[in-house]
C-alpha cells in the first residue's frame, strides 16, 4: 500500500499539486484520472522520487519515502517497476537485452538464470518472438509490452504505469490494461497507472483518483463512476463523442418508455 | 556534483568494464580513420608550407622536417587533433545522452536505482581518455608519413634531407607535453559533451542544441587550457 499525503508541488512558483492526499491499494489496479495537464505525470514522478514536492509526506508501507537517505531509496527503487509514458527503452539494447538489463545490474543471478527468468517476462506479455529485435524495429505496442517486461522482471513490489496505452488502439489497450491487471492480481503488486482512457476507467478501474486541476476531486471504483455527482467528473466521463451519444441515446429511451 | 557522481564506484564492475569497452570502439576506434585522412594531408600542407616561407637560403634543408616534426607534436597532434575530435566525439556523446534524457531512458534508469550518470559519463571518460595517446600516436605517424609522401612525389625538398630533419635536435619532452595535453583534452571533450547532453530538457531541437554548445565550450575550454599547460610546461 502507498498512501501520499497533502503532496504539495510547484515549478517556477506556479502550483502544480495542490495538497493531494490518495491512497494507492496492494494487488489493485489504481487508476489516477484526469485532463491532459492535470498534473498526472507529476504526480506519479513525485511518488517514484523523479520530482521532489515541497511539501506533504508519502509511505510505501509505512516507509517514509522522503526522509529515506540515499542508499535506502536505492533499496527501494529495486521494488519499483515504472513504464514510462513513451516506453523508454534503452535503444541499444536487443529486445531480450532491455529485460536482461535490471537483472544483469541488481541480481547475482548467473546468465543462465538471468535469460531464463528474462525470457519467462517476455513470454509472459506474449513476445517470445521478437527478443532479437531492436526497440526502433517494433510496434508502440510491442514495445509497451516490452517495457512491462522489463518493469517486471525483478518482481516489483510497486508497478507504476504513465499512459500505458497512448497511441495505442483500442483492441491493444484493451490487451495491455489485461496484461496489467492480471500481473497485478498475480503477483499482489501495488500498481498505479495513469490514463485519460475512459476504456480502462471502465475496464479496470478498481480504485479511481480524479485529479483536477492539480486537486483531488474525487475517489470512487468503476462502478459509482458514472452516478457521481461531482461535475468536472461529468464532464471528464461524458467528454467523448460517443459517451454523450449513449447518454443522449439513454435519456430519450428512458423518455420513450413512460 | 555531476563530476562526484560520475566518478563514484561502479555498481557492477562486469557491467562497467563490457560499456567502456563499448566505448571505446565507438569513440576511439571509428575515430581512426578521420584521424589518419587529416594527419596526412596536414602533415604534407605543413611540409610544402613550411618549405615555401623558408627559402632562405642560409637555413639548412632539414629544418623542414625538423619544423614540421615540431608543429605535430606540439600542436597538432593534441590541440589541433582534439578540436576536430570535439565535433565528431563531443557531438556523437552530447546527442547520445541527450536523447536518453528526452525519451525517459535516464528516468528508467535512476527508477532502477541505477546511478545515471556514473553509469552513462565514466565509461566515456575512460574509454576517450585512455585511447586518446592511442589516437595521437597515430597523428603523429601519418602527419610525418605525409611530409614524406611530399618529399617523394615532388621535388620540394630531398627525402634524405627530410628524414634526417625529423630526427635532428629531439627533445623528448615534447613528446610527454604533448601527450598530457592530449589526455586533459580529452577528459574536457568527453565531460563537457556529457553534462550538456545529461542536462537537456526539451525535445530533439533541443538536443541538437546541446550538441552544438558542447562542441563551441569544449573547443573554447581547449583552447583556453592550450594556453595554460602551454605557460605551466614549457617554461
Ligand atoms: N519539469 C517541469 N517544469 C515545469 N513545469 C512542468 C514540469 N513538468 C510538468 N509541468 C507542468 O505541470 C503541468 C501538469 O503536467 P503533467 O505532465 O503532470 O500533466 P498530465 O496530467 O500528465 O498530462 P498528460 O495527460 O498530457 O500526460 C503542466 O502544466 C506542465 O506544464
Ligand atoms: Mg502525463
Amino acid at each position: 500500500m502507498i498512501e501520499v499525503k497533502n503532496l504539495t508541488k510547484s515549478f517556477d512558483g506556479k502550483t502544480i499539486l495542490h495538497d493531494v492526499s490518495a491512497t494507492f491499494y496492494t494487488g489493485k489496479t489504481n487508476l489516477i484520472i484526469g485532463q491532459s495537464g492535470s498534473g498526472k505525470t507529476v504526480l506519479m514522478k513525485s511518488i517514484v522520487g523523479l520530482v521532489t514536492p515541497e511539501q506533504g509526506e508519502i509511505l510505501y508501507d509505512n516507509r517514509d519515502f522522503l526522509k529515506m537517505n540515499p542508499r535506502q531509496v536505492k533499496e527501494l527503487r529495486k521494488e519499483i517497476g515504472m513504464l514510462f509514458q513513451g516506453s523508454a527503452l534503452f535503444d541499444s539494447e536487443t529486445v531480450l537485452g532491455n529485460v536482461m538489463f535490471p537483472l544483469t545490474m541488481f541480481t547475482s543471478m548467473t546468465r543462465g538464470e538471468i535469460l531464463d527468468r528474462a525470457r519467462f517476462c517476455l513470454e509472459r506479455v506474449n513476445l517470445q518472438g521478437a527478443e532479437k529485435k531492436y526497440p526502433s524495429e517494433i510496434s508502440g505496442g510491442m514495445q509497451k509490452r516490452v517495457a512491462i517486461a522489463r518493469a517486471i522482471a525483478l518482481n516489483p513490489k510497486y508497478l507504476f504505469c504513465d499512459e500505458p496505452n497512448s497511441g495505442l488502439d483500442p483492441r491493444t489497450s484493451i490487451l495491455i490494461d489485461e496484461l496489467l491487471h492480471d500481473i497485478t492480481h498475480e503477483y499482489g503488486i501495488t500498481t498505479i497507472i495513469n490514463t485519460h482512457d475512459m476504456n480502462s476507467v471502465l475496464g479496470i478501474g478498481e480504485n479511481i483518483i480524479f485529479i483536477n486541476k492539480g486537486h483531488r476531486e474525487w475517489v470512487g471504483d468503476k462502478e459509482r463512476i458514472f452516478t457521481t455527482t461531482n461535475e468536472a467528473l461529468n464532464d471528464f466521463v461524458f467528454a467523448t463523442r460517443l459517451f454523450q451519444k449513449v447518454k443522449h441515446y439513454i435519456i430519450s429511451e428512458g423518455h420513450k418508455e413512460k | 556534483m555531476f563530476i562526484a557522481k560520475a566518478f563514484s564506484i561502479p555498481d557492477k564492475w562486469k557491467v562497467f568494464s563490457r560499456r567502456t569497452l563499448q566505448e571505446v570502439t565507438k569513440l576511439g576506434v571509428d575515430s581512426i580513420p578521420l584521424v589518419i585522412v587529416i594527419s596526412v594531408f596536414i602533415g604534407a600542407v605543413c611540409t610544402i608550407q613550411m618549405k615555401l616561407n623558408t627559402s632562405n637560403p642560409l637555413m639548412p634543408a632539414y629544418s623542414v622536417g625538423l619544423a614540421t616534426r615540431d608543429i605535430v607534436l606540439l600542436e597538432f597532434s593534441n590541440s589541433i587533433l582534439c578540436l576536430i575530435l570535439a565535433g565528431k566525439v563531443g557531438s556523437n556523446i552530447a546527442s547520445e545522452i541527450g536523447t536518453m534524457r528526452v525519451t525517459e531512458q535516464i528516468d528508467a534508469l535512476e527508477i532502477m536505482g541505477v546511478n545515471s550518470v556514473n553509469y552513462l559519463v565514466l565509461p566515456k571518460i575512460v574509454a576517450f581518455v585512455g585511447f586518446m595517446p592511442v589516437l595521437s600516436v597515430f597523428c603523429i605517424g601519418t602527419s610525418i608519413l605525409g611530409g614524406y609522401l611530399v618529399t617523394i612525389f615532388t621535388d620540394l625538398i630531398s627525402t634524405a634531407r627530410y628524414t634526417y630533419g625529423i630526427q635532428a635536435f629531439f627533445n623528448e619532452w615534447y613528446v610527454w607535453y604533448g601527450l598530457i595535453k592530449s589526455l586533459v583534452f580529452a577528459y574536457i571533450i568527453a565531460s563537457v559533451a556529457s553534462f550538456f547532453g545529461y542536462y537537456v530538457k526539451g525535445g530533439a531541437l533541443q538536443v541538437g542544441k546541446a550538441s552544438t554548445n558542447a562542441v563551441v565550450s569544449s573547443s573554447i575550454l581547449i583552447l583556453l587550457f592550450d594556453v595554460i599547460l602551454t605557460k605551466v610546461l614549457l617554461q
